[in-house]
């Protein structure tokens, strides 16, 4: 059953009349329970269109199409006041640092136990009680103590782990995390992740992973969708992308990433250019600067996504075998 | 043997921690604790290590941003460690650095072709500064377009590139960057790490390289040491740091990188590192890595256990790991 559906999302930014289209006609969704990684570069789209769906977009980008539909509601057409009791409750959200997230001046006890008070209609005994139930299934020791400590008392790591306990907090089915680790050490990084994916898997809560690290995509996620210039341009599950990329920017990224696996003298092999900037226009396939396969047509027209690529001459997945 | 190009030797570095309206010192962070390192001319070396392991103050004290409080640094046979002003002037024309945030380490203000000459200005370059600004640019991939163009026009990868061109005015020897790709995007870093390969050999640098990736680090450093709470915990040539390391953290830290490939990722049985890093202000008895060592011993809580030769090229510091019979090496 799906949970979300996303469908023919746009989003626009408008300044002074100008208007640019940073999401076009993005349409993808997400079964209960499952984690789905969205992997793409700066500028692609990736982050915004996780805030449109949490009804987060500033006041200069407009949703212009399109539907957000989870649980059979269309998220789109809820008021600021409705959105509101959704987020939380329905989906929530784990950003990339949790620092600018918790409020500095407020103990973190309360800004669990609030979000728990609010959502569950619960008391604040009871809130609290639950507080440190799910700091403890977080990894914070000493529950009972930290609740009284501020953000500042508290390691990027332990930061992270609050954050997820109030992601967690009203039993949302759906967490959307925004490169959650990428300002965490390595060893951090791991036990951040494994901890998300152990509490996901154990509250059956569906995941949306953004992310850029192509390993974090091997061992976390089931599907991946690729997004370059605001469009999805590969869709599969982790191992097809992997082994039978059809995209040659899904192909451009595998190759550029050094590997611990690999001979050392295995040499990088970039994607040339740079990302698509979201406000030069960019005529056919927002990727054919960049592209090395790039034809005529792709200058031109732009290509359309058949379910799995949007490419007018992908990959074959026979020369990829034989490579 | 050959003499170090750059020679840190039994390096340290305290910050004092003041309290009070008299600011009295109360503790102090020992940042860097005895370090010694050498890397030969021409060479990448890589310095990992998570977040307050001293890295990055290793990294400023060769800078001579911060000084030793105990120690010394020699490069090319001099020792800098001490030198201000005027006798300072020429180690300062023969390092440079690069940052991790061109955006940050950049004046907005000024563009590209004005930031490098800047530098060419200071120095008191004799020939055309404004050829010699166009020709750095082009040595980085940039077209001369770029000298009109701010560093807000530019994408990450293109300041990053104006940032090494700046480094690069000095006609440094050696260069120091600092997690200099870990901001950019991923094919972007590809390309800044395939030219910082190319003007290795082509300008004959040397490279400090400090970054947490250790993919990264792996593909770029000939060398690496492994940092720790501010010691070197381990240090090899690449090849045999990541085929076989002997230290408990060196095998959490690779352990814990993830691969691009989903199914060996599945198959992979991977144990991680429980913990965090200790605070610096209160470094653990004995061994600094105890308290997260999978493997700690009785001796590992007491003893802090010295930099010790394995091997020709391969140090570890852990009381697990022996030394190779001579006749073995």
């Amino acid at each position: 059953m799906k949970l979300l559906e996303i469908e023919n999302l746009s989003i626009v930014h408008n300044a002074d009349g100008v208007e640019t289209t940073l999401v076009d006609d993005l349409s993808y969704s997400v079964s209960a329970g499952e984690t789905l990684a969205i992997v793409g570069e700066s500028g692609s789209g990736k982050s915004l269109s996780s805030l449109a769906l949490m009804g987060l977009l500033s006041k200069e980008l407009k949703v212009t199409s399109g539907s957000v539909m989870l649980g059979g509601v269309d998220l789109l057409t809820l008021s600021d006041e409705d959105m509101r009791h959704r987020r939380g409750r329905d989906i929530s959200m784990v950003f990339q640092e949790p620092m600018t997230s918790l409020n500095p001046v407020r103990n973190v006890g309360s800004q669990i136990t609030e979000s728990i008070e609010e959502n569950l209609g619960m008391s604040r005994a009871a809130a609290r009680m639950r507080a440190i139930d799910l700091l403890r299934e977080v990894g914070v020791a000493d529950a009972e103590q930290r609740m009284r400590q501020y953000p500042h008392h508290f390691s990027g790591g332990m930061r992270q782990r609050v954050m997820i306990a109030i992601a967690l907090a009203a039993e949302p089915k759906l967490i959307v995390a925004d490169e959650p680790t990428t300002a965490l050490d390595v060893t951090i990084q791991a036990q951040i992740l494994d901890l998300m994916a152990k509490v996901c898997s154990d509250h059956g809560t569906a995941l949306i992973l953004i992310t850029h690290n192509l390993g974090i995509v091997a061992r976390y996620a089931a599907r991946v969708n690729v997004m370059y210039g605001g469009r999805i341009v590969e869709t599969g599950t982790a191992a097809d992308l992997y082994y039978r990329p059809r995209h040659h920017y899904t192909q451009g990224l595998l190759n550029s990433v050094p590997r611990l696996d690999q001979s050392r003298d295995e040499p990088l092999r970039p994607i040339m250019g740079n990302p698509a900037d979201p406000f030069t226009s960019i005529d056919g396939c927002r990727f054919h600067p960049r592209c090395p396969n790039a034809q005529d047509k792709c200058r031109s027209q732009r290509p359309q996504f058949d379910g799995q690529t949007a490419c007018h001459f992908p990959i074959a997945a026979e020369t990829l075998v034989a490579s | 043997m050959e003499q170090p190009f750059l020679h840190i030797e039994g390096v340290s570095v305290h910050f004092p921690v003041k309290k009070g309206l008299l600011q009295r010192q109360v503790a102090q962070v020992k940042a860097v604790e005895n370090v010694t390192l050498s890397l030969k001319r021409g060479e990448a070396f890589g310095l990992v290590g998570e977040s307050g392991c001293g890295k990055t103050t290793l990294a400023r004290t060769v800078l001579r941003l911060v000084d030793a409080t105990e120690g010394a640094i020699w490069f090319d046979g001099q020792n800098i460690t001490n030198l201000t002003g005027t006798a300072l002037a020429p180690y300062r024309k023969r390092v440079a650095a690069v940052f991790q945030d061109p955006f940050s380490s950049l004046n907005p203000r000024m563009t590209a072709g004005a930031i490098i000459a800047e530098v060419l200005h200071v120095r008191k370059y004799a020939g055309d500064i404004n050829a010699r600004v166009i020709e750095l640019l082009g040595i980085c991939g940039l077209s001369d377009r770029f000298v009109d163009l701010y560093p807000h026009q530019m994408s990450g990868g293109q300041r990053q590139r104006v940032g090494i061109a700046r480094a690069l005015s000095v006609e440094p020897d050696l260069i120091v960057c600092d997690e200099a790709v870990s901001a950019l995007d991923v094919s972007i870093q590809a390309q800044i790490i395939n030219l910082l390969e190319e003007l290795r050999v082509r300008l004959n640098l040397t490279y400090l390289f400090i970054g947490h990736d250790l993919s990264i680090v792996r593909h770029l450093c000939d060398r690496v040491a492994v940092m720790y709470l501010g010691r070197v915990m381990e240090t090899a040539s690449s090849e045999e740091l990541f085929d076989n390391p002997q230290h408990p953290y060196t095998r959490a830290l690779i352990d814990a990188v993830p691969n691009p490939d989903p199914l060996s990722e599945a198959a992979r049985e991977y144990v991680g590192l429980s913990g965090e890093v200790p605070s610096p202000l209160t470094p653990p008895k004995g061994c600094v890595f105890h308290p997260r060592c999978p493997i700690a011993m009785d001796q590992c809580r007491t003893v802090e256990p010295i930099l010790t030769t394995l091997t020709a090229d391969h140090s570890a510091a852990c009381h697990a790991a022996t030394p190779l019979p001579k006749d073995e090496q």
